[in-house]
């Protein structure tokens, strides 16, 4: 037992930091495809916004949805939620714990994405080009509205025949990046701000409740895990009286239908004991054949209760 | 069976772990795979959509039977399909359970290169070039230029050295677009399959969590029942293979002591352990012989019982052959303990 005990202190000291771990692990992920990601916008008036706007948030919700799969204090959640009551009550409080802190993991890589891409500009900078005001900038003013769009289109295409020259080119997308990386820094200020004032001023409010749940919520997940491990233990042992009982009826029947020498007794099996009487080339062959055409029953109590 | 219970709960607590890590490492190669892979478009009307669609189709077909492959359970799971009845009943949920987790596993690296394909982009390029919207994007007015001579021009898009179409569609802009697409056919496949994830594992604790337990313990049970089944048997050829070898040497020890005309040689009372392992046979000669009828002449696979203390040494009479014994009635029920 002294192992068990081991092993479940070890969960249940890192059950919180292996979560914590993976949400790093993501949020590290996150910023890696960012990076990795080859980021083309399409230069044309209507798929620039769509292109922009998709690559900015269509990935944090990809990886929040992954943050919820990862995390598998979820699918603890799920099932304490969901559980028929019987004979123990559901305490609401605990389930709204879990799940607070399993969406608090989970949208850390999302926001890390966003303020990434804010940080960067090259999504704002897509999806706007096509917003600015042209009369602000002096190559793209007194242009017919159509062409104006055109050609606002094509600013975030640095390497385009008509952008390649164009300064006003550059002025927009300094324009835009500024904007961008305002909204990003802003953003990531607020967000620091709240998390500040959630974690000093929590113990202002029901500390007594919060210290229940957390407890609570922490013992649904060691009952599963400990549930899990005795369901292992449980089927190694019944898979080992299993086999042992069918040697032994083996070496029964062998006993029963052959006409060899008496033997000297259970004592002078000694070493021999692991043959289970089992010392002839058919006889190994034939026991391997009852085990795959034949195999015993799922039924130990014969064994059990001697 | 101290040993056998630690390798056990090893194998058991981290057969999933396991599993998982072979996942992991196979969507990463899949990955470096494609990075690695000299993608090359043949830049001719039909045979661009043939290419690009073959590499983004065909390795992840290639990656999901490679996952079955790897999976150790896969051999579980048809020995349990095909095994007849016998006495132990067979639960088609067990056999779902065992097929569904394999294969969500050798999905994983598929879905990898499919992603990592649609991201890049030059699969789609390469395979729709010849579809883009020339009207919209380019001049489509361009005179002289039949559909199969247009087709051509489109087709070359992917190489831009060889490319002569700027006039009809700027180079740039078509690529441009056609990675949008592709990019934005990547992004939607990637939520897709998350959400797919997501509602796979998230539906199953609200619906069906009773029968699950069920499923998950015996599908676990008989791949430990599987394993102890190799260790003991194991574990038997062994001790059978000793005993064999040992009445092998016993037997011509005791052989050559007859041809001789004298006792067997047997170990004094009080002579240590060494001599007791020499088994009889002390000189060049002796030995000499019995390397040579091992080879030569191996002995049966049949054991003899120990020597009676009647003092008959050579107990090495043949056994009566075994009469095959009657298959016994026992009970037939598929006993769930859970």
């Amino acid at each position: 037992m002294d192992r068990f005990r081991m092993i479940f202190q070890y969960f249940q000291s890192n059950s919180e930091s292996v979560m914590n771990g993976i949400c790093g692990l993501l949020a590290l992920a996150s910023v890696k495809i960012y990076t990795c990601f080859d980021f083309s916008c399409p230069c044309l008036p209507w798929y620039n916004m769509a292109y922009g706007l998709g690559i900015m948030f269509v990935p944090p919700i990809t990886l929040f949805v992954c943050g919820l799969i990862l995390n598998r204090q979820s699918l603890v959640m799920l099932e304490e939620w969901r559980r028929p009551q019987g004979h123990r009550k559901k305490d609401l409080a605990v389930i709204r714990y879990m799940c607070f802190s399993i969406m608090q993991r989970a949208m850390v890589a999302p926001v890390v994405w966003i303020v990434v891409t804010l940080l960067d500009g090259k999504c704002l900078i897509c999806a706007f080009s096509g917003s600015v005001d042209p009369e602000k900038f002096v190559g793209f003013a007194n242009i017919g509205p159509v062409q104006v769009q055109q050609l606002l289109a094509k600013v975030p295409c640095k390497d385009d025949e008509l952008m390649r020259n164009n300064t006003s080119r550059k002025a927009v997308s300094r324009y835009l990046r500024c904007w961008s990386q305002a909204l990003g820094w802003s953003i990531l200020l607020i967000l620091i701000v709240a998390v500040f004032l959630a974690r000093w001023l929590r113990p202002c409010f029901n500390q007594a409740t919060l210290l229940q749940a957390r407890h609570w919520s922490n013992y649904i997940d060691i009952e599963q895990k400990i549930f899990e491990e005795t369901c292992c233990e449980h089927s190694r042992l019944f898979a080992h009286k299993c086999i042992l009982h069918f040697f032994k009826s083996m070496r029964q029947e062998i006993k029963l239908h052959s006409f060899s020498l008496p033997r000297q007794g259970e004592g002078a099996e000694g070493g021999e004991d692991l043959l289970w009487g089992i010392t002839d080339q058919d006889q190994v062959n034939k026991l391997l054949k009852m085990w795959y055409y034949e195999k015993p029953p799922l039924d130990i109590s014969r064994v059990t209760q001697r | 069976m101290d040993k056998f219970r630690m390798i056990f709960q090893f194998l058991q607590s981290n057969q999933e772990s396991f599993m998982n890590g072979i996942c992991g490492i196979m969507a990463l190669a899949s990955a470096q795979m494609y990075s690695a892979f000299d993608f090359n478009c043949p830049c001719l009307p039909r045979y661009n959509l043939a290419y690009g669609l073959g590499i983004l189709l065909v390795p992840p077909f290639i990656l999901l039977l490679l996952g079955f492959v790897l999976n150790n359970n896969v051999s579980m799971l048809a020995e349990e399909w095909r095994r007849p009845q016998g006495q132990r009943g067979k639960d088609p949920a067990v056999l779902r359970y065992m097929f569904c987790s394999m294969a969500q596993r050798a999905m994983i690296a598929p879905a990898v290169w499919v992603s990592v394909t649609l991201l890049d982009g030059k699969c789609i390029t390469c395979a729709f070039c010849t579809s883009v919207p020339v009207e919209t994007l380019g001049n489509a007015s361009h005179p002289g230029l039949s559909q199969g001579e247009m087709k051509r021009v489109l087709a070359r898009i992917p190489c831009k050295e060889i490319y002569d179409g700027q006039e009809l569609i700027a180079n740039e802009v078509a690529i441009r677009y056609l990675r949008c697409i592709s990019q934005a056919l990547g992004w939607c496949f990637v939520l897709l399959m998350t959400m797919l994830a997501f509602l796979v594992r998230s539906l199953r604790p609200c619906f069906t969590q009773a029968a699950f337990l069920k499923s998950r313990y015996w599908s676990h049970y008989i791949d430990i029942e599987r394993k102890l089944f190799d260790e003991t048997c194991a574990e038997h050829a062994r001790s059978f293979a000793k005993v064999c070898i040992q009445q092998f040497f016993e037997g011509m020890s005791t052989d050559l002591a007859a041809a001789h005309r004298h006792p067997p040689r047997k170990a004094p009372a009080d002579a240590g352990e060494a001599a007791e392992k020499l088994l009889g046979i002390i000189d060049q000669g002796t030995m000499n012989t019995a390397l040579k009828s091992w080879h030569r002449c191996k002995p049966p696979l049949h054991l003899h019982p120990p020597a009676l203390p009647s003092g008959n040494g050579w107990a090495g009479e043949e056994q009566p052959p075994v009469h095959p014994p009657v298959p016994r009635r026992e009970m037939a029920a598929y006993y769930s303990r859970v």
